[in-house]
């Protein structure tokens, strides 16, 4: 039993460090070729032991602890997406319930779909006046399609027979909402809002990059004039780690409320 | 109220229009159900069957004729057409007990007190015998129980007619002769009124008062319709070998695979 155990764990933890192994392998190798342009894992990995040491300093608008632009772009990131949210899930219920709706919007969500999220960058800051506004406006509007599509694809696919029980039973338009659609396409919500996040954590990045400020984005693009290397390596791990969490997080959100059929 | 007529349908045809045209399903379908009688609907696949159910139930409505329940038009669907769904239909994110609890706050919103409606959820499911099983999620229990759950949600409503599409289609056997067996103890209980669809001749023999029996489609229709003189109480060992049961066992089995054979 304990060997079994130890057999499964193995057989995942092997190939796991392996690649991470044959990874920084690589990486050392196109450090050496580089000639040190590139810097080594080891040099990368001081340079993240400095950083997070003091992750929250603050000398100034132009010289805060990386915490400190972890924690703006999250805030952006929070605020565009949770306005997306808020317009985007009533607006896929909406669509989903209603041909009517459904026909007059789905022509318009086609063609601005597949729209790269910074192309909206300049009307947000022609609109907002702000950079900041600007950069939570494209997270906004890159964040709200799925999050529209999932919706309105849940409440179109919610059975029939649900429907007919609703009809039986006589319930207003209320219950209908509270009792079957609400907890039938909450999978599927769910599914565009992980979507959103995985989009918005990306475009969030390139944003800031743009419209500088305090954020990771722009702190990359600032240690890119600094030319410090190993701080742009540090900042693209953690980048991942961070959309990771975000990622593992609504996996979590969405096993706790989905149900067996 | 007329009693012998207590639900009817009189010359009611059902077109539906398809994408690929109109199709007519049901074609001048003549049927009169008596207060507290039990009467199958049985045809081969396909042949509407269920249409009718439905446009009782009213989820559909008729596109020709008329369909009656207590002297008035059914204009769509309520509880006191109470239907239990071919495949249970009992939403998975609720418990057994509010699966019901949700049939039993609808209809009697205003009529039952709090503590009243608890009671009568509690009833139902102990006449099914899923009292037991109140708590869990119809993930959790088994498929014969997810239709006693169907049947219990139904009767809560106190329906003036039930309408079972199927219940029994999707079961093992035996657990489908033991749930026909308790079909037969509720409704000698409550002694309501049932519509019953299957494709099952001996199910429709051993429980019916009366066998609708309908013709292939398109445009279906009722072909013959069948009395069932079999004294309650009923037995399925000892009805084995009762003349009047293999009569109209023997009439139904005529009626769809010699006048209406399936051509596949």
């Amino acid at each position: 039993m304990m060997q079994q155990h130890f057999k499964a764990w193995m057989s995942w933890l092997f190939p796991t460090f392996l690649g991470i192994f044959v990874f920084i392998l690589i990486w050392s190798g196109v450090s050496t070729a580089t000639e040190g342009k590139i810097p080594t894992p080891f040099v990368t990995w001081d340079a993240a032991v400095n950083l997070f040491s003091d992750p929250f300093y603050d000398n100034g608008p132009n010289d805060m602890g990386i915490g400190w632009n972890i924690m703006y772009s999250l805030g952006r990131v929070a605020l565009g997406f949770s306005l997306a949210a808020l317009v985007g899930i009533p607006l896929g219920f909406w669509i989903g319930r209603s041909l009517f709706a459904s026909r007059s919007f789905n022509p318009i969500i086609s063609l601005l779909r597949p729209v790269s999220p910074l192309a909206w960058l300049p009307l947000g800051l022609l609109i907002f006046n702000s950079t900041h506004l600007a950069a939570i406006w494209v997270i906004f509007i890159s964040s709200i399609w799925p999050m529209i599509i999932n919706t309105a694809v849940g409440v179109s696919r919610v059975p029939q027979d649900y429907m007919n029980v609703a009809k039986v039973l006589r319930l207003n338009e209320w219950q209908i909402l509270t009792k079957i659609m609400l907890p039938a396409v909450l999978p599927y919500l769910l599914t565009g809002v992980r979507l959103a996040i995985g989009v918005a954590w990306l475009v969030i990045v390139a944003a800031e990059m743009l419209t500088g400020g305090i954020g990771i984005g722009f702190w990359v693009w600032d240690e890119w004039n600094n030319l410090n290397v190993p701080h742009i390596l540090v900042a693209i791990i953690v980048i991942g780690l961070i959309g990771l969490m975000l990622e593992a997080g609504l996996v979590w959100l969405a096993q706790r409320f989905s149900y067996g059929e | 109220m007329n009693l012998d007529k207590f639900v009817s349908l009189e010359n009611v045809d059902k077109t539906f229009h398809t994408k690929s045209g109109d199709f007519t399903a049901l074609k001048d379908v003549n049927i009169s159900i008596k207060q507290g009688e039990f009467v199958s609907i049985i045809g081969h696949s396909g042949c509407g069957k269920s249409t009718v159910l439905n446009i009782i139930a009213g989820l559909y409505g008729p596109s020709e004729g008329v369909a009656l329940c207590a002297d008035k038009e059914i204009a769509g669907p309520g509880p006191e057409r109470a239907v239990v769904f071919q495949n249970h239909s009992l939403l998975p994110w609720l418990t057994v007990y509010e699966n019901v609890m949700l049939a039993v706050n609808s209809v009697f919103a205003n009529s039952k007190s709090k503590a009243e409606k608890d009671e009568w959820v509690k009833h139902n499911l102990k006449l099914v015998h899923m009292d037991h099983a109140m708590h869990k999620r119809p993930n959790e229990i088994s498929g014969g129980m997810k239709q006693r759950v169907g049947i219990a949600r139904a009767l809560s409503m106190q329906p003036k007619v039930l309408l079972m599409d199927e219940p029994f289609g999707a079961l093992d056997a035996l657990t489908r002769a033991h749930l026909q067996d308790e079909l037969m103890k509720i409704c000698a209980a409550i002694n309501t009124t049932v519509v019953m669809v299957t494709h099952d001749v001996d199910e429709a023999v051993l429980l019916s008062d009366k066998i609708v029996m309908m013709t292939n489609g398109p445009a279906a229709t009722v072909g013959e319709v069948l009395s069932v003189n079999l004294d309650r109480p009923r037995n399925r060992l000892a009805l084995a070998n009762d003349a009047e049961y293999l009569r109209c066992r023997q009439a139904v089995l005529t009626f769809l695979y010699d006048k209406h054979r399936k051509e596949h």
